[in-house]
């Protein structure tokens, strides 16, 4: 078990956790084959321990799947393994093998085509493949304003599209889950949680996440105004740059040389809490796939990616 | 008690609560102040709202707050709110989720979602335009969804002067109003959400108001009932790790429970006692209405996902039949005899509207006679289902009294409703027990009853073959019956028209009567048009336990109106007859027929042997 709780949970996490816990239940009674979408997160790991929670003293009766671009922060493999052994869960790697074969990186074929390649076609083979009808996300309605209007059980047509038109209602605690041939669905257990209620759970929960949201001198590079670190040698390093150690986190992490780091003194969940109170810049700011285009996450979603 | 930083034992439970108002009433904008107020607007947001200001806004270069709110392209292209948008702010005492409803009448679904999670209902008022149609709308769904705290917010003071007097001819007119909408708590606050007048801060411009301010009002209203209420936990999910373990988890939706206290299951009718409440974090003492758990019990007694389980001592309602307010959601309307998937909870069965009692007019309340609810329509209906519920009134339980409707064919949410009463007719009219069972009249016959529902367009052979095989099957020895469309509407359906309604009502009792002669141990063979999926689909329904056959005479429709025996394609071209069959109301061919007839290539002769053919394969016949 990860370590035992430290805290009471306030009444609004305790809200917030009874919810999800009935949301992870619904989904694993009413369909054929859900999985739960890894992706080594913070909130992926608030997710974890809330499925553990829900079946206890059973295991959670779905497998977890992580979508591996090969471009991840190696302390995240590492984590993410370490987490699986930990725990005994069943834990399916899938990797986009035709993306890899064509060459797609973040670096040469840049974040636009890299995610679409990597991320959103790779999770449409790894579901089609394995013929999951529901997948829980952490993703949450404060991280994007078309997230704000996602429904908690959003269904995804042929090909996984999401259309923000046919959404279905959404009303009290009842979800209507029936799929037609083609349909799946996309479970969001946190979607009424915002991001300092994701550190207070960890906090009182004493969640294991990987060490990268903890500030530490790590090598990095100046770039479109942000850090990037120098995670492995694959970076090419532009003329006059020299990676520098600097006392930086992250604030979300994906494939490293997409994900900007923060210049910060936050150590542990608390410092984090502390420095979200007072914080001026959201938290998508540090995801560079974000701004590519207007209302691109939309798109994005519109397409199939989560 | 460990030591905690945050004061969070004493931190109050999250309020979630929606707008709601007409358009350009400033809702967005006003959500979009609480926003930036608590600090939930971040500096890269910020830049991005500067941006759009400049481009989509319509406050002239100044912030345009609603601009954080209109997430979908097709809303900042268009400068409307589609869809229900969920914002999240906090303050030291209180986090608030807030449902944004858009104000368009169109959109009465958004805003009864938006309401069904809600506590508390922040309606606005433009201070130049009082009390309009939308807000007295607004007003009655709230107030149906079973909110019982309202926030009247009158926005935009700045445009009226800050004139007290605006205040209170506007705060007297809802009041009075409301009076009959049972709402526990309805303040006034006079606010502009673009200038901040009284939403974080007191106004200076208007020190005639001494009441709080609406963030202060949001942050101490209480809005838990105090009331004590009976044990109910519907069980989600039945948890069997090993053969030593059997709990059932879900989320007690009313009351509070112990190990010791008895229980009743209300699917089987046993009780018995809690052993221990298991949690991840160990077992607890005690859990309560909102708490995720897993009960285990001192009894081996089957419960399955669905069940209620109770407190003995004051147990929920137990029928098959009830009334029911309904919001209607589909652009197919609602038609009574249809019949859908209810989901109450973690059950779900089949139900159909037996009679709608009236529509409400939602301007007034007003009762009005209607056969069908249209989109965004609310009504009063009874509803049957095919089995035995256990629920709550929703007024006196939402989690056991509220359910979905949704469509077999779509799998849309059709339809959301709330349970008034159970109606005890199922009870009062008791199946007289027969001592000669289906089966025995059939054997005697030397053959399985059963129902053969021919369906076809007009014209399209149905009782040319459906006599023929009637002919065949009297020469084998077979005991059959025939009933035919045409003959059964000159009888029994001679009150019937051929709207809608009418035709699901058709063939309901076309259905009915079939099942009786099923029962009888007949050979029964139906010609009726039956144009529509779902009605087919309910006569299955219906015979069960009769084997059922759904033979499609597939003719095109171009062959039928050559054939017209009747003439009867000739007059509806004519005009003559509206609502015809394959000209202007629609044939749904069926997907999956036990047999398909294709009449262009073979003689009423050979069908019907195919008939017979297909009845002997599946031992009905001899």
């Amino acid at each position: 078990m990860d370590g035992a709780r430290r805290r009471p949970l306030p009444a609004d996490l305790r809200q917030l956790e009874s919810e999800a816990i009935g949301i992870l239940r619904e989904a694993a009674a009413e369909f054929r084959k859900p999985v739960l979408l890894y992706s080594i997160g913070k909130d992926s790991s608030v997710l974890l321990r809330l499925a553990l929670k829900a079946f206890h003293p059973a295991k959670p009766p779905f497998p977890v799947l992580h979508i591996d671009t090969t471009w991840k922060f190696r302390e995240m493999i590492a984590f993410r393994d370490q987490t699986a052994r930990r725990l005994q869960i069943e834990l399916i790697v899938h990797t986009n093998q035709e993306g890899l074969d064509r060459g797609i990186n973040p670096i040469a074929s840049g974040s636009a085509l890299h995610t679409q390649v990597m991320k959103t076609e790779a999770l449409k083979q790894a579901l089609d493949r394995h013929g999951f009808d529901a997948a829980f996300g952490g993703a949450r309605r404060d991280e994007e304003k078309s997230r704000a209007k996602e429904r908690i059980f959003s269904i995804r047509g042929p090909g996984h599209s999401w259309n923000p038109r046919a959404q279905r209602p959404e009303l009290w605690r009842l979800f209507n889950t029936r799929l037609s041939p083609g349909e799946s669905m996309r479970v969001f257990p946190l979607s009424n949680w915002t991001e300092i209620d994701v550190w207070r759970y960890i906090e009182c929960e004493n969640i294991p996440v990987v060490p990268l949201y903890f500030a530490k001198e790590r090598p990095v590079v100046r770039r479109d105004g942000t850090w990037i670190m120098v995670d492995d040698d694959r970076l090419p390093l532009l003329p006059g740059e020299r990676p520098e150690l600097r006392r930086v986190r992250f604030r979300t992490l994906g494939c490293y040389p997409l994900s900007g780091a923060i210049e910060s003194p936050a150590a542990s969940p608390a410092d984090i809490i502390a420095e979200l109170r007072g914080a001026t810049v959201s938290e998508r700011q540090g995801r560079l796939i974000d701004g590519d285009a207007e209302a691109s996450m939309e798109r994005k979603k519109r397409e199939g990616y989560f | 008690m460990p030591h905690d930083p945050e004061g969070a034992g004493a931190r109050r439970p999250l309020l979630r609560f929606l707008t709601c108002g007409s358009v350009d009433d400033g809702k967005s904008t006003l959500i979009g102040r609480l926003l930036y107020d608590s600090a939930a607007v971040h500096a890269d947001q910020l830049d991005a709202l500067k941006r759009d200001s400049q481009r989509f806004g319509t406050t002239g270069g100044d912030l345009d707050l609603s601009l954080l709110l209109d997430g979908l392209e097709d809303e900042r292209q268009q400068r409307i709110t589609i869809d229900v948008a969920y914002r999240f702010f906090s303050t030291s005492r209180r986090s608030f989720i807030v449902a944004d409803t858009p104000g368009h009448e169109q959109y009465t679904r958004n805003m009864a979602t938006g309401a069904s999670t809600a506590d508390l209902a922040l309606l606005l008022v433009d201070a130049r335009k009082g009390v309009l149609a939308q807000t007295r709308r607004h007003s009655l769904i709230c107030s149906l969804l079973g909110i019982r705290h309202v926030v009247l917010a009158i926005n935009k003071f700045d445009l009226v002067d800050y004139d007290a007097a605006v205040f209170a001819r506007i705060a007297e007119d809802y009041a009075r109003f409301a009076q009959a909408l049972g709402f526990a708590s309805l303040p006034a606050i006079p606010i502009s959400a673009r200038r901040g007048d009284n939403v974080t801060a007191p106004s200076p411009q208007m020190a005639w108001y001494d009441g709080p301010t609406l963030l202060a009002h949001l942050e101490t209203v209480e809005t838990g009932g105090a009331q004590v209420r009976p044990f109910r936990f519907p069980v989600q999910w039945v948890s069997r790790p090993n053969g030593d373990f059997r709990g059932f988890a879900g989320t007690v939706a009313a009351g509070a429970i112990a190990p010791g206290d008895a229980v009743l299951a209300m699917g089987s009718g046993r009780t018995t006692r809690i052993k221990e409440i298991v949690t991840f974090d160990g077992p607890c003492e005690r859990a309560e209405a909102g708490d995720a758990v897993t009960l285990t019990v001192t009894d081996e007694i089957d419960v399955t996902r669905g069940d209620l389980l109770v407190d003995p001592a004051s147990r929920p309602e137990h029928a098959d039949q009830f009334a029911a307010h309904i919001i209607w959601f589909q652009q197919e309307r609602l038609v009574p005899g249809r019949v859908y998937w209810l989901k109450l909870g973690p059950r779900s069965v089949l139900c159909s509207v037996t009679a709608l009692k009236h529509r409400i007019d939602i301007d007034n309340g007003a009762h009005v006679a209607a056969r069908t609810l249209d989109l965004n329509e609310i009504g009063f209906c009874n509803l049957s289902t095919n089995a035995p519920l256990a629920f709550d009134p929703y007024a006196a339980n939402h989690d056991t009294g509220a359910f979905i409707l949704i469509d077999r064919y779509t799998n849309e949410t059709a339809g959301a409703g709330m349970i008034a009463f159970a109606l005890h007719r199922a009870a009062n009219i008791e199946w007289q027990a027969l001592s000669v069972a289906a089966r025995d009249r059939a054997t005697q016959k030397s053959q399985e009853a059963a129902i053969l529902w021919f369906t076809g367009l007009s014209g399209a052979g149905k009782s040319t073959i459906a006599n023929r095989l009637e002919r065949k099957l009297l020469e084998l020895g077979c005991h059959t019956m025939l009933l035919d469309g045409d003959n059964v509407r000159h009888g029994l359906n001679r009150d019937l028209g051929f709207t809608d309604t009418d035709r699901v009502e058709n063939i309901r009792r076309a259905g009915e009567v079939a099942k009786l002669m099923g029962e009888a141990g007949l050979i029964v063979i139906t010609a009726f048009i039956s144009p529509f999926r779902a009605d087919r689909q309910m006569v299955r329904e219906i015979a069960a336990p009769h084997a059922f056959l759904e033979v499609f005479v597939d003719t095109p429709l171009a062959e039928c109106q050559r054939r017209d025996p009747k003439g009867l394609y000739a007059r509806a071209a004519a005009g003559a007859i509206p609502n015809f069959t394959g000209l202007d109301s629609p044939y749904e061919a069926p997907e999956t027929p036990e047999l398909r007839l294709d009449t262009m290539g073979a003689d009423a002769d050979t069908l019907a042997d195919r008939i017979i053919a297909e009845l002997r394969r599946r031992e009905l016949i001899r």
